[in-house]
């Protein structure tokens, strides 16, 4: 790669050929604010569509400015990245922006979130000069994301995200010039869409035009409900993520803290997702060796491989867009709604609550388990099994609310019966998570044998798309990973037309997996944040006395006293669903 | 906006044209300009046939008719008028022209009749710039009209019509 | 053409076709047949003459009789006069109209006098939809030459040598881009010729392709052969039923004649074209919009680099030039570059065709040396100003381009003179103003064709141009105040320095050019509330003249909104605060008592 020698405000700066502008001003510390461009460097992803034009700099021997995102340096390159030209047309193009914007930022979601508020205050911009008419389109509401088009900024990401990383096709720009927005087609709802609630939309989006449902005034109204017991349970990547809310480093695990947080919040109960990951092991765990074995059998009615089921956003894309392999993901239901079906149908009756005054909350990075726990399957007689599930940024919230010191909270545990869990619960949050547990423990359960070492390198990482084989005792198993719905479809692909060599697949729908849910801190396009959150839960795996699911004792227990032994009946009642064909309306 | 449903033989012309493009995603505009050869226009139905066929969102179809001035997803009247607003005739006066006939019609631009027989658009230069202002009545093009002939040239298009308005 | 005596060529334009052309040309027939000519005499259904002002045209052929204004009722005559008794129709003569002679031959009259046709040559001399004319007029002579005579790299040195620039607008040299597109490496490029002609006013490409679409089929040949493609595309506007009709018959009778497809010519040359459709966006003219909207997609320009030459159709090497560029090319290889470099000036090579149209008398399609001054276009070529009025501005190179005036009369016309002027070449659109050309309303109008056909991408043309639209808005009614006119500079300066693409980048053209040559019609509209020209109607006040008011109550009755009062026969006044300013009092009164104040 040749190297190219440029000037940027006077510094002299050495690039290799391909670097942005940006990239070579950012290597010598100049920062040159950006507002459109997005780069999430180890995943591959990347929006420049160079709309925004905040990036502008001044080239020599340029006619006009160039915006720095999308430039390549070449030799010799002489350029003024804060120069009067420069600010002033930053400025005004800022302004513009913000004339077609709502004023709404003492009620936005997104305030103090928010890029384009950031980059107003680093302008200092005290005046809209160019006043107008603005854009206004229909709010539109679903179980899970509110878009509020008025605040877009065409910056694209969200469509970027959609279409390129998630392949799931719901969003486009539509119409052009000063109409122009995002939307679905025929501006119809999202809930009439296919859109899967991934939320990676929501996690991209600078300003406020895309945010979650917020359920935290739901969540307060049943915790000062006094004939209501108030239980909640917390997703594996919230403990690696909520930290950043309150200032600490990103990858700061704050189990205890968070625990202590939600106690002093008035849950009565405060117990742990991973309890229920845990058990989605033994169930699916135990359905990938039965399919596995009569497979190996030849029976040629079971299908492999056996995919992963806990995400309910893959859920909603294969029901849309592979429906006619909706007979090859596990049956199991996700951990969320395991918990809730256990602590609906056995711990209310353990602390003799009827179902009805029994209030399951859930903590979870994730903008599809709001989807999830409301699907119909996941209720009784009206009554969900869930009732509610915020996310991460919402708990921060509720948090800040009631004006909890988090920092200097105690480390408190989870409560019994349902707050005690494995490593092997813990790394759900991440890629490779689920299908490392799941190894961890078919592979004891199918050779009787003690695993010769826990952790499974070979399974990790940050691949789009990964695979690897692990020796069972002289049989080959052959697993995939992926992340991301576009990767997925690749290997969904690779399924239907019959080139797939795979045993079991793990497929999470965000990039990274749990910890960058939709529901997460906004990590702003800084990609580094999510391995910080992986490399958090890998630790808190190998601090767990305990790192396999089926050594869990609260586990072992609940199959003696209540569910009998995996893939019972009671089990397919409480903890396994069905997938509908959602292609055709 | 209002469903419609669509006839069985009319998905299978959309199938049919779809084919004839190999159902390749980067034929898209071409299909549609075919589609609506046929159908007059892209309702939003059809477009969902489209992305079946050639297997893209429908978003993104939604997307690519919404960007195109040329493709419509409401019929056109049966008589579509379109007043050039290209520089020739505007300076020529089209703009008063255009007036006139939102006036006569009570239609905006973009709009049909009420009785589906005439609709209203501006398109950008004929290419008949000699002829400005020029006013095209379907493919029938009419040269150097000033507002007081509006009412003759509709006049041509309603006579024999018992159901037309004045 | 040789075993007819006498041919008749009847212009088969847009424009003369919408004059019922192809009844004349039917008429013509009829009469042929009725006299018993058929084996004398052929009737040829030709592309643009240019002069469409004074259309339909109708030449013969050979001694050039040149007749205008021709209707389907003057055939008859027509084959009487001329055909059989040999005697010029003379009312259908062009009159000079200085000297108030009739010329005949087209040679003479002004409007083609400075003319040098090389784009247009074969439009309105020969029949569009059939290869052998073309062929007879040194068609396809060039392709040979090539393909038999010259290595590509020769045919590039000679692009170079020529000096041709992209007529499209940008004015990037043909040669060097041909030469670009043959260095990027790849197993597959493309040729593709943009006709997505979009400027309000200009139709010289819709003129070429619908009059000598073999030229432009030929050029693309060459260029696939020089830059190493094996596939051409043409884009071109869904408009244009006409033009993309004749283009299909050409290169069905080109494949016929083995000039396209495989082995062309038996020299192992593989080469064809495909026809692609615009669907009304103007941003499709830039190259990389066009590339997507022929990928299927939304036609958003991308930034470039990467340039098409290196990345462009399916990821591949393209070479994009417009139609009038291609239509040059087998001339310059059939005269040689040196020949065509003569002509022109001196950064700028060859010729130009202009659209000449408004308040001038000729309307037409021109084709003139690059360095032509504005004043022989419009007062030798153009007539003059329509009805004897006074020259106010000339607007060139379309929605992009800016207003240049009096002042710039005397300057060649060529790419670099009007960059320097505040204007550009554009496609070549030449719009002429006169006194009651209102240029505040002017800038607005072509700002609402910018709002309109602006893709949406990028903040400053998005946004920038609405805002700069809302202002001179807010100036048309009489609302606007000096500040707003430093902030039109400020802006549009800004959206020009910022924007995307080419569209955004020149979009406040006509805005700050008008600025700049017109302030003080800006600052009459924002200080004194004044439209000279008369064309804001907000700023009109139209006052009754009571010495002249005869108190006919037409005005009265005629009055949409009851603002007019008076006793019969007895002077009438009007209501400021009622008036809607609709004019209708003024053009009904009989009496001229109605006053524009």
């Amino acid at each position: 790669m040749n190297t190219i020698k440029l000037t940027i405000d006077n510094k002299s700066v050495e690039a290799a050929q391909g670097t942005t502008i940006l990239d070579a001003a950012a290597s010598v510390g100049i920062n040159i604010p950006t507002l459109c461009h997005m780069k999430l460097h180890d995943m591959s992803i990347e929006n420049r569509p160079g709309g925004c034009r905040v990036c502008v700099v001044e080239v020599d021997g340029r006619r006009n400015l160039a915006p720095a995102c999308v430039t390549e340096v070449t030799e010799g390159m002489n350029i003024k990245t804060h120069s009067i030209r420069v600010i002033n047309a930053r400025r005004t193009v800022t302004e513009l922006i913000l004339s077609d914007h709502p004023f709404d930022c003492l009620v936005c979601a997104k305030s103090g979130n928010c890029e384009l508020q950031a980059l107003a205050q680093k302008l200092g911009i005290r005046e809209i000069h160019y006043k107008g008419e603005q854009s206004h389109y229909r709010e539109d509401t679903s179980p899970a994301i509110i878009r509020e088009m008025d605040k877009c900024i065409l910056c694209r990401r969200c469509e970027m995200m959609c279409n390129e990383v998630q392949t799931v096709g719901v969003l486009s720009a539509i119409n052009r010039g000063f109409i122009t927005v995002v939307s679905p087609a025929f501006e119809m709802n999202l809930d009439h869409s296919v859109c899967t609630y991934c939320g990676q939309c929501v996690a991209v989006c600078p300003t406020g035009a895309l945010t979650e449902v917020d359920h935290t005034g739901a969540v307060i109204r049943a915790l000062s409900d006094p004939n209501k017991t108030v239980i909640v349970q917390t997703a594996p990547a919230v403990r690696a993520a909520l930290g950043e809310e309150f200032g600490l480093e990103p990858g700061s695990l704050v189990t205890g803290k968070m625990a202590a947080a939600l106690r002093q919040l008035g849950f009565d109960y405060v117990f742990d997702t991973d309890f229920a990951a845990d058990l989605t092991i033994m169930e699916e765990g135990t359905e990938l060796l039965s399919r596995l074995n009569k497979h190996l059998q030849g029976d040629k009615s079971v299908k492999l491989p056996i995919l992963t089921s806990c995400c309910p956003a893959w859920v909603k894309f294969f029901e849309h867009q592979f429906p006619d392999l909706i007979d090859i993901p596990s049956t199991a239901r996700s951990p969320q709604q395991m918990f809730g079906a256990i602590a609906k149908n056995y711990f209310a009756n353990n602390i003799q609550v009827d179902r009805e005054n029994l209030v399951v909350v859930s903590i979870m990075p994730c903008l599809a388990k709001k989807y999830e726990c409301a699907r119909d399957e996941f209720a009784e007689k009206g009554n969900p099994d869930v009732d509610f599930a915020i996310t991460t940024r919402e708990l921060a919230q509720l948090i800040k609310l009631a004006n909890i010191d988090f920092n200097a909270l105690p480390e408190e545990e989870f409560d019994n019966p349902l707050g005690e869990s494995t490593g092997a619960g813990v790394i759900f949050g991440t890629t490779g998570g689920v299908i490392e547990a799941a190894v961890r423990t078919a592979y004891e359960l199918h050779t009787g044998k003690p695993l010769p070492k826990i952790d499974f390198e070979e399974l990790r990482g940050m691949e789009g798309i990964r695979h690897a084989t692990i020796d069972f005792n002289g049989l080959d198993l052959n697993i995939g990973i992926a992340h991301g719905l576009g990767n997925a479809r690749k290997l969904l692909e690779d399924i239907r037309n019959g080139k797939s060599d795979f045993h079991a697949i793990e497929i999470m729908s965000c990039p990274g997996g749990c910890i960058g849910g939709g529901g997460q801190p906004y990590h702003h396009g800084d990609a580094e944040i999510l391995k910080k959150r992986q490399e958090a839960l890998y630790r808190e795996d190998k601090s767990k006395p305990i790192r396999k699911s089926h050594e869990n004792p609260y586990i072992k227990k609940i199959y003696e006293e209540f569910l009998g032994h995996p893939l019972s009946e009671i089990s397919h009642h409480l903890l396994h669903t069905e997938y509908f064909d959602r292609s055709k309306k | 906006m209002p469903k419609i449903k669509i006839a069985e033989n009319t998905v299978q012309l959309i199938r049919e044209i779809c084919t004839k493009y190999g159902n390749e995603e980067g034929e898209l505009i071409n299909v549609l300009h075919n589609v609506q050869d046929k159908l007059g226009y892209l309702p939003a139905e059809v477009q969902e046939v489209i992305a079946r066929e050639l297997n893209i969102p429908v978003a993104r179809i939604y997307g690519v008719v919404t960007f195109y001035s040329f493709f419509s997803m409401l019929p056109k009247g049966e008589h579509p008028i379109s007043v050039c607003m290209g520089t020739a005739c505007y300076v020529r006066g089209s703009e008063q022209v255009l007036e006139e006939f939102k006036r006569q019609l009570k239609i905006d631009v973009g709009q049909t009749t009420p009785d589906g027989k005439f609709s209203l658009g501006s398109l950008r230069c004929v290419g008949a710039c000699g002829l400005a202002p020029v006013v095209m009545v379907g493919e029938k093009v009419y040269g150097r009209v000033s507002p007081q002939q509006v009412r003759k040239i509709l006049s041509d298009y309603i006579i024999g019509c018992p159901h037309s308005e004045s | 053409m040789t075993e007819f005596k006498t041919h008749i060529m009847v212009c088969g334009g847009t424009g003369c076709r919408a004059s019922q052309s192809e009844k004349i040309r039917q008429n013509l027939n009829t009469a042929i047949q009725e006299y018993g000519l058929e084996d004398d005499v052929q009737v040829v259904m030709t592309g643009c003459f240019g002069f469409c002002e004074k259309g339909p045209v109708v030449k013969i052929i050979p001694d050039n009789t040149f007749y205008v204004q021709v209707k389907p009722e003057d055939a008859d005559l027509i084959i009487q006069e001329h055909i059989i008794k040999g005697r010029k129709v003379s009312h259908l003569l062009y009159e000079d109209p200085k000297t108030k002679e009739m010329v005949s031959d087209s040679k003479h009259m002004d409007f083609y006098k400075k003319q040098i046709r090389i784009a247009l040559r074969n439009c309105g001399f020969i029949n569009p939809e059939n290869i052998d004319e073309y062929i007879a007029r040194d068609g396809y002579a060039a392709l040979g030459k090539v393909l038999t005579e010259m290595t590509p790299e020769q045919v590039i040195a000679e692009m170079k040598q020529s000096g041709l620039r992209g007529r499209g607008g940008g004015g990037f040299p043909t040669g060097l881009k041909w030469e670009i597109t043959r260095k990027s490496q790849n197993d597959q490029k493309y040729v593709v010729c943009n006709a997505d002609e979009g400027d309000p006013g200009a139709f010289m490409d819709r003129s070429i392709l619908e009059g000598d679409p073999n030229s432009v089929i030929e050029a693309m040949a060459i260029c696939g052969y020089c830059i190493g493609a094996n596939q051409g595309l043409v884009y071109i506007r869904a408009e244009y039923p006409l033009a993309i009709d004749r283009l299909r018959t050409a290169l069905k009778q080109a494949r016929e004649y083995g000039l396209l497809g495989k082995d062309i010519l038996g020299t192992g040359f593989n080469f064809d074209i495909e026809l692609r459709y615009g669907a009304g966006a103007f941003v499709c003219g830039e190259e990389t919009a066009l590339i997507h909207s022929m990928e299927g997609l939304r036609g958003e320009p991308t930034f470039k680099p990467p340039f098409p030459a290196v990345s462009g159709y399916k990821g591949k090497p393209t070479n994009v030039n417009n139609v009038e560029t291609f239509a040059n090319v087998p001339v310059i290889i059939n005269k040689g570059a040196n020949w065509f470099n003569k002509i022109g000036s001196e950064k700028s090579k060859g010729t130009k065709v202009f659209a000449l149209a408004g308040k001038i008398n000729n309307v037409g399609l021109i084709e003139v040396p690059m360095g032509t001054t504005l004043r022989e276009v419009i007062y030798e070529i153009g007539g003059g100003i329509k009805d004897g009025k006074k020259f106010k501005a000339v607007q060139t190179g379309g929605p992009s381009g800016g207003c240049l005036t009096e002042k710039h009369l005397d300057t060649p016309i060529d790419f670099d003179n009007l960059i320097a002027a505040g204007s550009m070449m554009g496609s070549g659109g030449m719009i002429v103003m006169d006194e009651d050309s209102c240029m505040v309303s002017i800038a607005k109008f072509y700002l609402e064709f910018t709002l309109d056909e602006s893709c949406g991408k990028c903040a400053p043309c998005r946004i920038g141009n609405k805002r700069l639209h809302e202002i001179l808005n807010k100036i048309t009614q009489g609302n606007g105040t000096k500040t707003d006119l430093d902030r039109l500079r400020l802006l549009g300066n800004v959206i020009k320095d910022c924007s995307l693409c080419g569209l955004g980048q020149t979009s406040p053209n006509p805005v700050l050019s008008t600025l700049t040559n017109f302030y003080n019609e800006y600052i009459d509209h924002v200080e004194n509330h004044k439209c000279s020209a008369g064309q804001c109607k907000a700023l009109l006040k139209y006052v009754i003249d009571p010495e002249i008011c005869t108190g006919c109550t037409l005005c009265f009755r005629n009055c949409p909104v009851g603002a007019i009062s008076g006793e019969k026969k007895s002077p009438h006044s009007i209501d400021q605060s009622l008036c809607i300013k609709c004019g209708a009092c003024y053009e009904k009164c009989k009496f001229n008592a109605i006053r524009i104040a």
